[in-house]
């Protein structure tokens, strides 16, 4: 592994300069709203913090493939990178952090990270682990059944595939070729349990046992992640069914704001994944390519801190929903 | 209009409703070439094909969480769970998924499913072919119970609960099925949910049933009119959750007398919401106790003929139980 930069060279996977600045700025956001996020929380604003921070990179690699409000996608509470690709804002990610009307995930009424949009196919995200794998086959069905392109992006943390429904919907997906990839974003924990407690064999290899494509990637290596997420995408396009992504990362914080991580886990083993920040390589790599010099990094971070800045002011005037609303929009009318 | 039985007026209505929208669709166990072990999808595979009339493998899970995901992406799928007795897998796509969508996004998705599920003891059925769960989903908010017990209802309320945005369990007494046939009209026309159903009018007493023991409660009661005068009015919630109070309330409001009279055991059941409704609201109509007749707290009917039946409330037991409340 090549830990100044990525190992794939844009040209080679057909991105643009353009692209690379787009998914460099995402990766950049995510990483500093998350930020924000912690110290919303230490000065009491923020009941819950659930971080993105190290997966960046397989989120948005993976996301670039999609197109909003037409491919599905069922993310996890990690994914505020393929969200904030898709077209979710800071601000809505602030909104939501702080549970506020405007939360456009659910008003207030989801904890952080749970994820949902109509408008840009984001299926409203649950808490229990593993339960959106059977969902996105079904969702991969329809597109099927309809004859169109669609595809069926649906994620998790590697502790979701110890689970039954990820073998059910991993089985129906490939008995059906459904159009469906699935990104394993393996961040070497669950909460505290480390992989090889959780992680019989390894996760891309199952796919071969399904009858479709299993995948090992460098999660830190935006471009190498795009690559393979772009064939996942262009097989189910064609219509020749999923494949599994193992994405293979580091969770940087610790699981949430309620968890103490030095119960379980050394901090040299965190620095040595410092080293390795997928934000980190990226800006190696857009440096070495002359995308990206010390002028044009400022210029990002600025209108980047502006835009947290911003963001979370509006957040915090925000108004709740009103209580009463609690009871409301249980069934649908109609 | 023809006569027919609770199963065939179901896959008509199936049948009619894929026929009229094309997003219409079953998925299940067996569902397709072998057309459900009950036979109530059967030749539905023959006319919509293997996508529309989907044999899933052994997995309920799966089952529930793919009509989520098909009703989210704009099918209206009919799940099938081969019986009630194998849900538990399938539990949390149901209540903690499907039953949440809505709310949880702020009305931003809904899933407009039905699933439909045989259910109650049958001979030979024993611990896991006879169960009776609808307590289990009576208790979630987002999701819709409804167990009509009539052909003319049930071909009525199938194409309700297709139609409806929400995800509907649809409860299917498997000793109804081939009990009785009745006139099921031909032409399109829904049945809504939400609505009870008085099916005889009474003075005396009412009774609260469904399933195969509204059955026997209809035919107790039409025994004791003729030998004691006794009038009983019967009414069928046919949707369980939300309930149709009203209709409860208006008829215990007139009797001054309840008995609700279900197959499920009785610690924790739904027909203790309903006695706990009327003994609130009804309260000063009340001229005796609230009753309630139904299987003992054990796990299941047993498969022996004897312990099943001494499971199920007879029409022995149903006749002593009105008898006492008539004499308040
Ligand atoms: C079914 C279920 N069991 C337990 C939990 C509590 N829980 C939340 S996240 C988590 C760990 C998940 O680990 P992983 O899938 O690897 O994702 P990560 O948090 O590491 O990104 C646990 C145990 C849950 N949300 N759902
Ligand atoms: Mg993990």
């Amino acid at each position: 592994m090549d830990l100044k930069g990525a190992r794939t060279g844009h040209g080679s996977v057909g991105l643009e300069s353009d692209d690379l600045l787009r998914m460099y700025r995402c990766m950049l956001l995510a990483r500093k709203v998350d930020e924000r996020s912690w110290i919303l929380n230490r000065q009491g604003k923020a009941a819950f913090v659930i971080s993105c921070q190290g997966q960046e990179a397989a989120q948005v690699g993976t996301a670039y493939n999609l197109r909003p409000g037409h491919d599905y996608v069922y993310p996890y509470y990690r994914d505020s990178g393929i969200t904030l690709l898709l077209g979710q804002t800071a601000r809505g990610q602030f909104l939501s952090l702080l549970g506020k009307k405007e939360d456009p995930n659910s008003a207030g009424r989801q904890m952080p990270g749970h994820y949902s949009s109509r408008e840009l196919n984001i299926v409203t995200a649950s808490a229990p682990v593993g339960v959106q794998y059977p969902q996105a086959t079904g969702s991969a069905l329809a597109f099927k059944m309809r004859g169109e392109d669609g595809v069926v992006l649906a994620c998790g943390g590697e502790a979701s595939t110890s689970g039954g429904d990820c073998h059910e919907a991993m089985n129906f997906a490939g008995i059906h070729d459904l159009p469906v990839v699935f990104l394993i974003e393996n961040n070497a924990y669950a909460i505290s349990v480390p992989e090889k407690m959780q992680v019989a064999g390894s996760i891309y290899k199952r796919a071969e046992g399904y009858g479709f494509p299993g995948v090992e990637v460098d999660g830190n290596d935006v471009l190498a992640v795009y690559e393979a997420a772009r064939d996942a995408f262009e097989r189910a396009r064609r219509g020749e069914g999923p494949t599994l992504i193992e994405a293979r990362t580091y969770r940087m914080t610790a699981h949430s704001s309620d968890d103490d991580d030095r119960r379980y886990r050394e901090r040299e083993e965190i620095e040595g994944w410092r080293q390795k920040d997928p934000i980190i390589r990226f800006e190696k790599y857009l440096e070495e390519a002359g995308l990206l010099d010390d002028e044009s990094k400022e210029e990002i971070a600025a209108s980047i801190k502006d835009e947290v800045d911003e963001a979370s002011e509006y957040a915090e005037q925000a108004p709740y929903a009103d209580p009463e609303e609690a009871v409301e929009r249980v069934y649908a009318e109609g | 209009m023809t006569t027919k039985n609770l199963l065939q007026a179901i896959g008509e209505g199936l049948a009619e409703e894929m026929r009229s929208d094309e997003t219409v669709m079953v998925l299940g166990e067996d569902v397709g070439r072998a057309g459900g072990v009950f036979r109530v999808t059967q030749g539905l595979m023959d006319e919509f094909g293997p996508f529309r009339v989907m044999d899933t493998p052994l997995a309920e899970s799966l089952i529930a969480g793919a009509a989520i995901g098909l009703s989210v992406n704009g099918m209206r799928p009919v799940a099938e769970i081969q019986f009630a007795d194998f849900i538990p897998p399938a539990f949390d796509q149901i209540v903690n998924e499907a039953a949440r969508f809505h709310y949880r996004s702020n009305g931003a998705w809904s899933c407009p499913m039905t699933i439909r599920v045989p259910y109650g003891a049958v001979p030979g059925g024993a611990l896991y072919h006879s169960q009776s769960v609808e307590a289990w989903f009576c208790n979630t908010p987002g999701l819709k119970v409804v167990a009509p017990t009539f052909p003319a209802d049930a071909k009525g309320m199938i194409k309700s609960a297709i139609r409806d945005p929400n995800p509907v369990l649809f409860l299917e007494h498997k000793r109804t099925y081939r009990l009785i046939k009745e006139d099921v009209p031909e032409e399109d026309y829904s049945v809504p949910l939400g609505k009870a159903r008085v099916h005889r009018g009474g003075t005396d007493l009412t009774v609260v049933s469904y399933g195969l023991m509204l059955h026997t409660a209809l035919e107790v009661a039409r025994k004791i009119s003729n030998e004691y005068d006794i009038e009983v009015e019967v009414v069928e919630p046919r949707t369980l959750y939300p309930l149709d109070k009203e209709t409860i309330l208006d008829s215990v409001k007139k009797t001054g007398k309840l008995l609700v009279i279900s197959e499920a055991n009785l610690t924790g059941s739904f027909s203790g919401e309903i006695a706990a409704i009327v003994a609130r609201e009804a309260f000063e109509w009340l001229d005796g106790p609230v009753m309630r007749l139904g299987a003992p707290d054990v796990p299941a009917a047993a498969f022996a003929k004897p312990m099943l039946d001494f499971f199920v409330p007879s029409a022995e037991k149903i006749e002593a139980a009105m008898l006492e409340l008539a004499r308040y």
